[in-house]
């Protein structure tokens, strides 16, 4: 965890982007928030992976070690910022330990959205799609890559509506009014609510940050396992056999499933 | 082009637990057993690699491929049913052990008073007690506990099952097999707590093994490791029971069976000129695409309870259901599960994110008859557990009343109450209502061309009073345990098809001692055709206040027993 210190000396996400002037450009990039810039925005990393940040562009290393290992499915960076902003509300970076950023929780969505996650594969998709009640779950004929698409377009035209302003270059707590509204189903998606619904797109929003904050390094989340760090999971270990009966919790270094980070 | 295939004596449709039971005790006995399973085969080896919480917990890697196949849901009669999409309230199994394989292992006996429900209330509190007024259906099962021990005994046997007595449960004829597993902090604070309110707690039955142990066909299961990755994943040290690790092998072993995987049955196929047989079944190779029809002597529906269903309504054998008339029993008393439970909030820290999926106590003072319903506004309950079956991050966010789903406050609280907080549930009965049921979809098909079943079902108010009561109850355990601040479960409003809930559907294709009032007799023969039987949780006429498995694999033993028989003399089974 961040000490008092370490947390005053060290830049807040968002003033780096003020100071570049990337805030308000069209700019911000993947590359510029990854490592060639060899920016350290955390204080908890291990000397090896602050190092490997700054040595740059990394293709052959493993993705979860490098700030930017690339992205399969958000071609554009000004959509990628918005959804990386957004995850960051869901889960903020506080004295715990990183937030949705820095644990690269958006590489861990932009793996999801290009595969079987995106594209319902493991999903009931056979028509007619009709608007049904809450408790008869989702409904919608879009696909999980189509609804997040749609969601980042009403994410900006909903802030553009009511601050004037692009979703990422909003204040903290103007991004979590917006939020707000999604959550509510209060947020205009731009299609009828029988095709989708702002409350299911920030319910993926949602389920997806927990889920690369928290799942196995290998998915491109939970760098360096902070998030299992956090909370205090020591992930993949073979057994617990010889500690089950004591008494007194035991504080385990947390070990990836192939050894990853 | 249909493609017949050389006779068998018996065919499976499915091959899990039931399935396994069935084709082990069959095989054994000399008969020709072929087993057709959807999926593909899988066993311990493809385990290695699975502490992965994302792949198979979340997303369901073991399960089954919805794409292909799933079921549509409304609450009422004057609602549309409409798909099932994702995977939610329940995990359906597929492949090769079927839900067998990722299962918690959590083996409990229903009680006597399950199976003799109707008669039992009417007798100690009179005739108006079983609400026939408000539209509930209990019935009697056509078996007693008693006619059933034997089975059960064998399948605790073939299982391997670690536990203890159970004051409060019904009389055994033997022990559990192996001993009961190592007792955690949590356990002990929680056997503490209920020992102090006057409860009789147990070690939970399970089916992770507290030692290595060779079953009566020969099959060894190893000893549980506790690693935490149980229920929702295989195991990979071969240590929780399965139909992978126990009748599959036992069944292979005789020589006498086969599993077909790839094969998706579609139909019960019938003699126009007999209408007491079955003349075996219809499947597709889900990769060929080719269809095939595998003619059997015997016939069993092993394949859960929806599509054991399905199978019967798109093959035209018995009457269905009918809420308004009540005419028809193909679909009748489909039930599910309340649980009322409380979290209590410590400020000691608990190594939650160690266990196996069965780890736990529980007591029964609240479950089925064990207490006095006199003044009560409901009947039955439901075993009241602790367990500690391995924590994990992504699904274990638990919170305080009235925290944001998100954001710093989520974070923070999650995080800190990930190892801080214990949760004690009882897991409720609920009993069957003449508006819950299952029917065939008329709109949607899965991949086969073939309806989707569709589940007609919402909670009483029976369930919402028992569930009421005990979520009091585990409040005053989870206070007595020492939490410093306890949050109680809501009570349920409409079933929701989204949030998990459990794998305990039960229903639709029940059993009793009436044609008119049941699908099978007390052999899960069919009533209408004598070679046809029909096996799971299906056959359930209520569901119970405990999972359903030891029951399910009870009624199987005793299912292979009527098949064995029926495959000698060809008669009814009486
Ligand atoms: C996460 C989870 C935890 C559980 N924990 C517990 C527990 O702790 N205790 C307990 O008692 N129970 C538990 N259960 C329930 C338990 O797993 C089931 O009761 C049991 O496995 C059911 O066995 P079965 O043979 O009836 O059905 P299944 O195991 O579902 O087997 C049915 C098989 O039939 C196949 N099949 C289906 N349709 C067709 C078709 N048309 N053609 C060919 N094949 C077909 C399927 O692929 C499957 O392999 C749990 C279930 C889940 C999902
Ligand atoms: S907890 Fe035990 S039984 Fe369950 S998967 Fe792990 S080792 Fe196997």
């Amino acid at each position: 965890m961040a000490d008092k210190d370490q947390k005053e000396k060290k830049f807040s996400r968002r003033d780096f982007l003020k100071t570049t002037g990337a805030a308000t450009g069209g700019i911000i990039g993947g590359s510029l928030l990854g490592g060639s810039i060899g920016m350290n925005f955390g204080s908890d990393m291990s000397t090896e992976e602050e190092e490997s940040q700054q040595t740059g562009e990394s293709g052959g290393e493993e993705s979860g070690g490098t700030e930017n290992p690339g992205r399969i499915f958000f071609h554009n960076d000004a959509d990628f910022e918005t959804i990386s902003q957004a995850m960051e509300r869901i889960f903020p970076e506080d004295d715990h330990g990183p937030g949705a950023i820095k644990l690269g929780v958006p590489y861990f969505l932009d793996m999801q959205l290009a595969g079987a996650y995106g594209n319902n594969s493991k999903e009931y998709m056979q028509g007619p799609f009709r608007e049904g009640e809450a408790t008869q779950g989702y409904q919608s004929r879009l696909t999980r890559a189509e609804l997040f698409t749609i969601g980042i377009e009403a994410l900006n035209s909903e802030s553009q509506n009511d601050y004037d302003n692009g979703f990422a270059d909003l204040e903290d707590d103007q991004k979590d009014e917006i939020l707000t509204k999604f959550e509510g189903g209060d947020a205009d998606f731009g299609i009828p609510r029988a095709a989708g619904k702002p409350e299911d797109f920030f319910g993926l929003l949602r389920s997806a940050t927990l889920q690369g904050a928290y799942a196995d390094p290998m998915y491109r989340g939970n760098r360096g396992m902070e998030g299992w760090k956090m909370k205090g999971f020591p992930g993949h270990q073979h057994a617990y056999i010889q500690q089950i009966d004591t008494d007194s919790f035991q504080e385990i270094e947390p070990q990836s499933l192939y050894g990853g980070k | 082009m249909v493609t017949e295939l050389d006779k068998v004596d018996v065919v499976t449709v499915g091959v899990g637990w039931t399935g396994g039971i069935i084709a082990a005790e069959a095989a054994k006995a000399g008969l020709k057993v072929m087993g057709l399973e959807r999926g593909h085969e899988r066993g311990t080896d493809d385990y290695q690699n699975v502490h992965d919480e994302y792949k198979y917990a979340i997303r369901y890697e073991l399960m089954q491929d919805m794409s292909k196949e799933t079921i549509t849901f409304r609450n009422t009669r004057d609602q549309r049913a409409l798909p099932m999409r994702e995977m939610g309230s329940f995990l359906l199994g597929d492949n090769l052990g079927g839900a067998g394989t990722h299962w918690n292992g959590q083996t409990w006996r229903f009680l006597p008073y399950d199976f003799e429900i109707r008669s039992m209330t009417e007798e100690r509190y009179g005739a108006e007690k079983l609400k026939d007024d408000e539209g509930y259906r209990i019935q009697d099962w056509g078996i007693t506990y008693d006619e059933l021990e034997p089975y059960f005994d064998k399948f605790e046997k073939t299982a391997g099952i670690s536990g203890e007595p159970n004051p409060l449960g019904g009389d055994r004829s033997d022990d559990y097999p192996t001993p009961p597993m190592i007792k955690t902090r949590s356990l002990k604070m929680f056997e503490d707590a209920a020992n102090s309110l006057g409860y009789s707690p147990i070690m939970m039955p399970s089916a992770n093994l507290s030692e290595a142990f060779e079953n009566p066909d020969g099959q060894t299961i190893q000893a549980c490791q506790y690693c935490a990755f149980c229920e929702r994943f295989g195991c990979e040290y071969g240590a929780k029971s399965s139909p992978e690790v126990t009748v599959i092998p036992a069944a292979r072993d005789t020589g006498n069976f086969e599993v077909r995987p790839h094969s998706n049955v579609v139909e019960v196929m019938k003699d126009d000129d007999d209408d007491s047989k079955v003349t075996g079944v219809r499947f597709i190779d889900t990769r060929s695409g080719e269809e095939f029809i595998q003619p059997a002597d015997v016939v069993v529906l092993t394949s859960y309870l929806f599509n054991n269903y399905k199978l019967l309504r798109v093959s035209e054998i018995g009457e269905q259901y009918d809420p308004e008339t009540e005419e028809g029993t193909l679909g009748r008393n489909y039930c599910y599960q309340v649980f009322g439970g409380a979290v209590g909030f410590f400020d000691e820290q608990f190594n939650t994110f160690m266990g196996a999926g069965a780890l736990g106590m529980a007591f029964d003072d609240f479950n089925g008859d064990n207490y006095d319903h006199s003044d009560l506004d409901f009947l039955h309950g439901g075993n009241m557990a602790i367990t500690q079956t391995g924590a994990r991050p992504i699904a274990t966010n638990t919170t305080r009343e009235g925290t944001p789903s998100w954001g710093a406050r989520f974070k923070k609280e999650s995080i800190e109450n990930y190892t801080r907080t214990l949760r004690v549930q009882a897991q409720c009965a609920t009993l069957p209502h003449r508006d819950n049921y299952l029917d065939l979809d008329e709109e949607y098909t899965d991949a086969y061309d073939v309806p989707l079943v569709q589940l007609t079902y919402n909670f009483t108010d029976q369930d919402r009073n028992v569930q009421g009561y005990t979520i009091d109850r585990a409040a005053e355990v989870v206070e007595e345990m020492g939490a410093g601040e306890v949050k109680k479960d809501t009570v349920v409003e409409d079933y929701d098809i989204v949030p998990y809930q459990s794998t305990h559907n039960t229903g639709g294709t029940i059993m009793g001692d009436d044609p008119e009032t049941s699908v099978v007799n007390n052999y899960l023969q069919h009533w209408d055709r004598d070679n046809l039987f029909v096996v799971g949780a299906g056959n359930f006429a209520h569901n119970g206040g405990y999972n359903p498995t030891a029951t399910v694999g009870a009624l199987a033993y005793r299912c292979a027993e009527g098949v064995i028989e029926y495959a000698e003399d060809n008669r009814r089974l009486e």
